[in-house]
């Protein structure tokens, strides 16, 4: 079975500083895979690498059997990858429905607007607020839903429960749920080690700019000694 | 403004591990260009050479600024211009002593400094650019109308008199090297200015303002001094030009007149010290022989700036400096 | 009778400063856009102001075509020409220092204006006002001719468009988001670079506007571009460059600033913008409707 995501040997830079040594990875359809690791040690690269917004990378990224690593940055989304950044990166000077709208549709399958506000009612109601306005938990939302509208095949979410109240965090994990049924797939880097078990088929585990090791969620207890020595849980 | 500190910075003093131009190198090249500023009268035409004396002492004042605090000024040729006004009227009206005259418009030149960078350093980066031209452009537009400027006709005929009263400035050989002098001391003063612990703490704030903050500087302060002293040299170049050229007009002070001191850096060599020296000759030589044919300067003058923006960002001395040939010669490429 | 003034020598003025502002708004205007998201300080905005008046100029005098064509027709053309200068050369001085984008267009300006003084002389060639918008409106009070009128009014509806483009279409938030965050919105797979070209001639073309429709009351000539440029410096900074209203508001404001000083104090018409520039920056530095740039 080949697979949707594809990554091996992917380099990358920030500026002089040597970030990813060799990432090796990859991700079915319809599967959702967590990268677990510590702050720093290169997982919100791995993703921002694949997406394209860090450009200084060496090493090869196909996705659905396309080169993604030839593509300009517009490109990237065309090819069905939507990207959830860590900050969320809701704009301030739009409204929230603005900010909804803001990615072209890029494949059909994506959510309909009624779909997106029957997972995250929240932003109904703060359609006209400024994006600002929001809470945190919103955000998020607001960040997930905009990529959820367009298509795309396969979405990078870098830890979407970063600072957030536990119901919020099980909101999202519904709506993580909602969107396996749907058979989207999904990257998920995570911190929140408890969450991204509720969630995940696959994980890898990401020390100092390699993947380590890769299990699947069944493993998770056998693993856990590992897991305690690398990531400190 | 972190990108501020992109521009190319300065030499910076190297470490002693460093490469350094070899001393006696060092002193060949300054003493070849001594022996060529004093034969130079005798072989060329004077003013010229004077005139070139003048607008490098320009550049390099405003080297001192752009160069060393990252600061850049649209508006240079308010202190240029309007210390030449300020001398001119000086020697002419009040009849006082070139030396005298020329006071007048440094410190002139100080005066407006003051003035102008105050209100300008409370903008950074780009604003600072246009609110230095803005206000320039409003001195020019008091020098044509205030009387003692004489609006479009200037003053003419600024007599060069006798320098302390003794030595008769009339004589061609005796202004060069009144001149030379002038140019000298202005360089000294400049050079020792950026190697002072206050020019240390510019670079510092040129290159992490923040960090210069924190540290405890009043930052604000530090780039008002350089500033100050920017226009008070800027006025030293001013005042003597209009000694030599024994007029001031509406040219000095025009914006034109403080793009041309930028580009005379810019070829040159940001943050260098012999760049702009190099980059006035170039322009003003490049102005002398474009004076007699119909071809307008600013043709030239703006495809210059547009080549050495887009291919030569250190100018010329910056990129021998950073070529194997002075690498080779261990000379420090700026940046 | 106003503080001693007849209102006739009033309104006049008044008049003369909505004109004036007029044109600050445009460009003002023009240059808030290009800002906004490409941050360069477009030193080439009074050049294609120049420009857009040759344009209506010559088509005219060679081609035949009449005013409200060259309305269209500059504005295209003086784009075309910006979006072939952004996408060859200013586009590579993004990841540089914001100021050698304004030393290049310096450059270019001086270029510019520099050729067309060579060509066609410094003195200014006269354009003749379109038969529709000959004669005045007698007012009663006063005489306001039909030709100034129309300068206010497309002035200020092509701003008000301007506005509305980017503050309440999709476009327009596309462009606001890609001000805040470029690489972000590229990443949703819209062509930011493309955006960055299309800005630059927008912001060109409406500059080139703003020459077309200066031609008939100034003469066109290679220097009515650097003229105003500095003036329109001085109005970007009062407004600060955050606010696309903002930068409209203020065109118009010191425009009619500069119509009453001709009033009450002549010798000063020429500085007042650029006082009333040094006490905002005095009073509130980050301009009157800025945010800290």
């Amino acid at each position: 079975m080949s697979a949707l995501l594809n990554v091996s040997d992917l380099n990358a830079w920030y500026g002089e500083s040597h970030i990813l040594h060799g990432v090796n990875m990859h991700v079915t359809e319809g599967e959702t895979v967590c990268i677990l690791g510590r702050n720093g040690m290169g997982k919100t690269t791995t993703l921002r690498s694949i997406m394209g917004l860090v450009r200084k990378r060496t090493g090869a990224i196909t996705f659905a059997g396309q080169d993604v690593m030839a593509m300009p940055l517009h490109r990237t989304a065309r090819a069905g990858l939507g990207f959830v950044p860590e900050e969320r990166g809701i704009f301030a000077s739009l409204s929230v429905d603005e900010n909804l709208m803001l990615p072209p549709v890029v494949a059909p399958g994506g959510m309909t607007l009624d779909e997106i506000f029957q997972l995250f009612p929240n932003l109904l109601e703060r359609r006209n607020s400024p994006g600002t306005k929001l809470s945190g938990g919103e955000q998020q939302m607001l960040a997930m839903a905009r990529i959820l509208r367009t298509g795309a095949r396969c979405l990078l979410l870098d830890e979407p429960t970063e600072g957030l109240a536990p119901v919020i965090i099980d909101a999202i994990g519904a709506v993580l749920r909602e969107l396996k049924s749907r058979g989207m797939t999904v990257v998920l880097v995570e911190q929140n080690f408890r969450f991204a078990s509720k969630v995940a088929d696959r994980f890898y585990v990401m020390d100092h700019g390699v993947m380590t090791h890769e299990f699947p969620v069944g493993e998770l207890d056998a693993r856990m000694g590992m897991l305690q020595e690398t990531l400190g849980v | 403004m972190a990108r501020t500190s992109e521009l190319p910075p300065a030499t910076e003093p190297a470490p002693s591990a460093a490469p350094v131009m070899s001393r006696t190198l060092q002193l060949a090249l300054l003493l070849g260009a001594a022996v060529l500023l004093i034969a130079a009268p005798f072989v060329m035409y004077p003013v010229f050479i004077m005139k070139i004396l003048c607008f490098a002492l320009f550049a390099a004042a405003f080297n001192l600024l752009l160069g060393y605090t990252g600061l850049l000024s649209f508006g240079h040729a308010a202190f240029f211009g309007g210390a030449a006004y300020f001398t001119a009227h000086a020697a002419k009206v009040w009849g006082w002593s070139p030396e005298l005259a020329l006071l007048v418009g440094v410190a002139g030149g100080a005066a407006l400094g003051l003035l102008m960078g105050a209100i300008a350093i409370r903008r950074q980066g780009i604003y600072f650019a246009m609110v230095t031209l803005a206000l320039s452009q409003m001195f020019f537009f008091a020098c044509l109308q205030m009387p003692f400027t004489h609006g479009e006709d200037g003053i003419q005929s600024v007599p060069r008199g006798r320098l302390f009263g003794v030595l008769d400035l009339n004589d061609m050989t005796t202004m060069y090297f009144f001149v030379l002098a002038v140019f000298v001391i202005g360089l000294l003063i400049i050079w020792r200015f950026v190697n002072s612990p206050f020019g240390m703490i510019l670079k510092a704030i040129r290159e992490n303002e923040a960090r210069a903050t924190s540290l405890g500087y009043a930052t604000a302060q530090y780039k008002l001094g350089a500033f100050v002293m920017s226009a008070t040299l800027a006025g030293l170049a001013g005042g003597l030009k209009a000694l030599v050229m024994q007029f001031a007009t509406l040219t000095d002070v025009a914006w034109q007149m403080s793009g041309e001191v930028v580009l005379m850096t810019l070829i040159g060599g940001i943050g260098t010290m012999v760049g702009p020296l190099v980059g006035a000759g170039i322009v003003v030589g490049l102005q002398n022989q474009l004076a007699t044919s119909a071809f307008p300067v600013t043709i030239i003058t703006g495809l210059v700036f547009m080549v050495c923006v887009m291919l030569f960002r250190r100018g010329l001395i910056g990129e021998f400096a950073h070529s194997r040939f002075g690498r080779a010669l261990g000379l420090r490429p700026p940046g | 009778m106003i503080f001693g003034i007849p209102l006739q020598a009033f309104l006049g003025q008044l008049l003369v400063g909505l004109i004036n502002g007029s044109f600050y708004a445009l460009l003002s205007l023009g240059l808030a856009v290009i800002f906004g998201l490409l941050r360069v300080i477009n030193f080439a905005h009074g050049a294609q102001y120049m420009l857009g008046a040759f344009v209506a100029f010559l088509a005219l005098k060679f081609l035949g075509v009449p005013y409200w064509g060259a309305l269209v027709v500059a504005p295209l053309v003086v784009g075309a020409v910006g979006a072939l200068i952004e996408r060859t050369l200013l586009s590579r001085l993004y990841d540089l220092d914001h100021l050698y984008g304004m030393l290049f267009t310096f450059g270019l300006a001086l270029a510019i204006e520099g050729s067309f003084r060579w060509y066609f002389g410094a003195s200014g060639q006269p354009y003749a006002t379109p038969k529709a918008l000959t004669g005045v409106f007698n007012l009663g009070f006063m005489v306001l001719p039909i030709y100034r009128a129309w300068v206010i009014v497309a002035s200020l509806v092509v701003c008000l468009a301007v506005w509305a483009l980017i503050e309440k279409t999709r476009l327009g938030a596309t462009l606001r988001a890609a001000t805040e965050n470029p690489s972000l919105v590229q990443s949703f797979g819209i062509n930011v670079p493309m955006l960055l070209t299309l800005t630059y001639a927008l912001g060109a073309g409406l500059a080139a506007l703003a020459g077309v429709l200066a031609a008939p009351i100034y003469q066109v000539s290679p220097l009515m571009g650097s003229n105003i440029i500095i003036v329109v410096f001085a109005v970007v900074v009062v407004g600060g460059m955050g606010s696309i209203m903002g930068a409209i508001v203020t065109g118009y404001l010191l425009g009619i600033a500069e119509g009453l000083t001709k009033v009450f104090y002549p010798e000063a018409s020429n500085i007042v913008i650029f006082v009333i520039m040094a006490i905002v920056l005095i009073l509130r530095p980050a301009g009157l409707f800025g945010k800290e740039g």
